[in-house]
């Protein structure tokens, strides 16, 4: 894949003057020619958000507000569309507000508080990652070393890509609900099943990755199949476990979440979105969307961090 | 070393001046130093010299694929710049670049489209094309169910397609394997011969140089600079087997000399 | 529809023996079948099909007699000629769901959100600041579960099948964006050189070489968008659509219980998705036909 944003100066007029070679481009410019564009396009966000509550909250506080008090105008229109308690869309720093004081003002174990409802989420999609990462692994191995799982269950695995599986999520709930399973282990099987997929679809890539000429090889040295799975295969597979571990732990917080639905909404990001837009309560809806948000970018940093750790060279 | 002019038509193709190419870096890089030529209208020059000696990059200036730092260049009498969109050449790459979306023919045709050409006059020019190097009924093919000779042949026939006086060719054949690229080479001379176009050609085999040129340009490795102008006096209609003769070989022997000269 | 009397596994059937040695036969028989087709010549087409319908074949027969056999409640699983029947009576109902999620919800909402993906691509291809700039921030849409966005468009939108278009736009948007760079940046220098000494303006050189470069990539975005969007779509529907459905169907009836018609729903979604990833191969290999990785010559 090439650079982006390589494209040829398309109108580049030729000038007879002398063009004076570019200054080498020190270590620092180069950082914030990758910072600054994102901080651009933030800040931008930002603005055009506001703009846009400013815009949608407008007719309500006209209507509710405003209506007795003649001689308004944007002065007063503004911080009015910016702090109503249930806008049409909050503004920036009513959700960054309401997602503190949920935070801070709750114990952790309430269920009041922001956080204890990251931690259920987080906790039935860790647990869900693991689990299905694990029987991602052991199922890739399987296909890999025999023939007739390969040709028999490899090809509906991967027709399971085209299906949606979540929709199973109530299915799994209510039958392990029936056998008096429910809490975190439900929930992290969906979790599980949800990114177990990925996992082994790249693992089998992976795995069957080695080239003839560096199977001849391990051949030449009369290995065994559990040498050349160690030696070879394994280390081979790395590189293409590892961004399926990434989209896996995605996946398993999006199962995780959405596994809190039918229950009605007892615990989790996904039950207090719930709750939020049963009571109207917008700021509400946005903090847990925005909480499952930075959650999603932890778990999955947690992952790239991870694959740094152990694979110091980088991927090929 | 002042070129010898042909005398039919006295401005030069192209005239390059004192031009130099120069990238960033510590210390900066001299692609191109100051180079200097005259190609005359029905030359066929060779450009000839070690693997990064500039040769490619003064064929790609010349053509307004890259910028020089310093100097001039001009090409009929204009900048490369207005050359380019003046369509006053024809450029064939180090590899076919044919688009595999298109038949044959739709891709002799593309440079038509870009021109504005009419749609039929366009195939009628690029049947014609296609014919004159050989692949007569190939036309609805895709370039991946052709040979790489045949492919190439399919990019010169692309090129010679809006009738261009000047045609610039960066080592067009070095892919191809040894009887093709004889064979390609014997091709491109009698189309020479017959259109009396100019030929720029890029190129690092010695035997080819001599072979196909009526003056070959010489250059050292970088910084890259003309250190010899040898006039070929081999008659104009040669065949494949002129390479036998004591000439041919002392035209060759002549130019690796050069070659040597300049990278010592 | 059966032909074994429920529960014969348990306890106290005078049949148990006869079933369970049955049932070892059929093992016996499905490894051995199984075997000795995935033995075969794979380069035949048939062979490669015939494999995994074999084993799906056999998944439902031991399901079916499983569940039967041993008399398993529906709420756990119900049999497959249970879900077929529910199915069949089901059809209407159905029917009305499929047009809902499918028909409206996923298939507008993805040909929104991809073309707009598409479109935003090649305006911001211009500028390698924005992309620089929009890039990562798409990269960062990918590991956030941006299904969660389907109760604030419920409160834009309303319950209809709107607010989960809304919700399969926003899901698609940024995978088609990020191949459509992706693609729009892998011509060749060569290539563009080429139509660089032609004198072709930037939307010349758009249209007859970066665009067909870049499909390849636009499919691969489309066929990823395609799955994304029916979960989407049945998703936005758990969170709450009182008018029809998929995902409505889906959960109201486990909420009730009715496992057999919720099986029926899941298999029409099931069809659905694959149905629509296949379509979309179809197109792809039309027009990607010089690909490498789709041409055989």
């Amino acid at each position: 894949m090439s650079r982006i944003g390589s494209v040829w100066p398309f109108e580049t007029p030729m000038t007879d003057a002398a063009v004076l070679p570019r200054p080498r481009a020190a270590t620092s410019t180069a950082s914030t020619s990758r910072v600054l564009p994102v901080l651009t396009v933030l800040a931008t966000l930002m603005w055009v958000w506001y703009a846009a509550a400013a815009w949608l909250n407008a007719p309500q506080v006209i209507e509710r507000v405003l209506s007795d008090q003649p001689g308004w105008g944007l002065a007063e229109l503004l911080p009015l569309t910016w702090s109503m308690q249930r806008p049409v869309l909050p503004a920036p720093h009513q959700i960054v507000l309401d997602m503190w004081r949920s935070i801070v003002d709750w114990p952790l174990d309430s269920p009041r508080s922001l956080l204890f409802h990251t931690g259920v989420t987080a906790a039935s999609t860790l647990l869900g990652f693991v689990m299905g990462t694990l029987l991602g692994l052991v199922l890739s191995v399987l296909i890999v070393h025999s023939r007739t799982l390969d040709r028999s269950l490899f090809p509906w695995i991967i027709a399971s890509q085209t299906v949606p599986v979540l929709a199973i999520a109530p299915i799994v709930i209510v039958a392990l609900g029936s056998m008096g399973l429910t809490g975190v282990f439900p929930k992290s099987v969906i979790a599980m099943y949800l990114c177990f997929f990925p996992v082994t679809v790249a693992m089998v890539k992976g795995l069957r990755s080695p080239g003839v000429m560096e199977l001849e090889l391990m051949h030449t040295y009369a290995a065994s199949a559990g040498h050349t799975f160690w030696k070879l295969r394994v280390p081979a597979s790395l590189p293409f476990l590892f961004p399926s571990l990434r989209v896996g732990i995605a996946a398993a917080l999006v199962g995780a979440i959405v596994a809190e639905l039918p229950t009605g909404a007892q615990a989790g990001l996904g039950a207090r979105l719930l709750t939020g837009s049963y009571y109207g309560n917008t700021v509400q809806i946005w903090s847990a969307l925005v909480m499952a948000a930075l959650l999603g970018l932890a778990l999955t940093g947690a992952v790239a961090w991870a694959e740094k750790a152990l694979m110091p060279g980088g991927r090929k | 070393m002042k070129p010898v002019e042909t005398g039919v038509n006295l401005r030069p193709v192209v005239e390059v001046a004192e031009m130099s190419v120069k990238f960033a870096g510590e210390p900066p890089v001299i692609a191109l130093d100051r180079v200097s030529l005259d190609i005359a209208e029905g030359e066929f020059i060779s450009l000839i010299g070690p693997s990064g000696c500039g040769k490619t990059t003064l064929l790609r200036v010349i053509a307004d694929l890259e910028q020089a730092s310093s100097g001039r260049v001009m090409v009929n009498g204009m900048s490369s710049h207005d050359a380019r969109l003046a369509r006053a050449y024809g450029y064939v790459f180090q590899a076919p670049a044919l688009f595999p979306w298109r038949t044959v023919l739709a891709n002799v045709t593309l440079p038509l489209e870009v021109q504005g050409v009419p749609r039929e006059q366009a195939r009628e020019t690029a049947r014609m094309q296609l014919e004159r190097v050989g692949l007569k009924g190939f036309e609805s093919k895709y370039p991946w169910q052709l040979s790489g000779g045949m492919q190439q042949r399919v990019s010169i026939a692309r090129a010679l397609g809006f009738e261009p006086k000047l045609l610039m060719m960066d080592e067009p054949f070095g892919a191809l394997d040894e009887i093709t690229r004889d064979r390609l080479n014997e091709q491109l001379l009698r189309l020479w011969e017959r259109e009396k176009r100019t030929v720029i050609f890029v190129t690092h085999s010695i035997p080819e140089a001599v072979f196909l040129s009526s003056r070959i340009v010489v250059m050292s490795p970088r910084p890259g600079r003309i250190v010899e102008l040898i006039e070929s006096r081999l008659p104009a209609d040669r065949r494949l087997d002129i390479r036998e003769t004591p000439e041919f070989i002392d035209v060759a022997h002549r130019v690796r000399l050069a070659l040597r000269d300049a990278h010592d | 529809m059966n032909a074994l009397p429920v529960g014969m596994a348990l306890a106290g059937h005078p049949g148990r023996w006869a079933f369970f040695a049955l049932l070892l036969a059929l093992v016996v028989l499905a490894v051995v079948s199984l075997r000795r087709l995935s033995a075969l010549d794979p380069k035949r087409w048939q062979v490669r099909f015939a494999t995994p319908l074999l084993f799906g074949a056999w998944v439902l027969l031991f399901w079916e007699l499983l569940t039967q056999g041993f008399d398993v409640p529906k709420v756990l699983l119900p049999a497959p000629t249970v879900v077929w029947v529910s199915l069949l009576q089901g059809a209407p109902t159905l029917q009305a769901d499929f047009v809902q999620t499918v028909l409206h919800s996923v298939l507008i909402g993805l040909t929104l959100g991809s073309g707009l993906g598409f479109v935003v691509g090649v305006l911001i291809d211009r500028s390698p600041f924005l992309q620089r700039g929009l890039l990562p921030v798409a990269a960062l849409a990918s590991t956030v579960p941006l299904v969660g966005v389907a109760p604030i468009m419920v409160m834009w939108f309303g319950f209809d099948w709107h607010s989960k278009a809304a919700v399969v736009v926003v899901v698609t948007f940024f995978p088609m964006l990020v191949n459509t760079l992706a693609g729009l940046a892998s011509t060749g220098t060569m290539e563009r050189d080429l139509m660089r000494s032609y004198g072709a303006g930037y939307w010349r050189t758009l249209f007859s070489l970066r665009i067909p470069v870049a499909l390849p990539f636009v499919f691969n975005a489309l066929k990823i968008n395609s799955t994304l969007a029916l979960i989407g779509a049945i998703v936005a529907e758990f969170f709450g659509s009182p008018v029809s459905g998929l995902g409505f169907r889906i959960s109201t009836e486990a909420a009730r219980l009715n496992m057999g018609l919720v099986w029926a729903a899941i298999v029409v979604a099931a069809v659905a998705g694959s149905l629509l990833y296949a379509a979309l191969e179809w197109v792809e290999r039309r027009s990607t036909f010089w690909h490498p990785s789709i041409r055989v010559g």
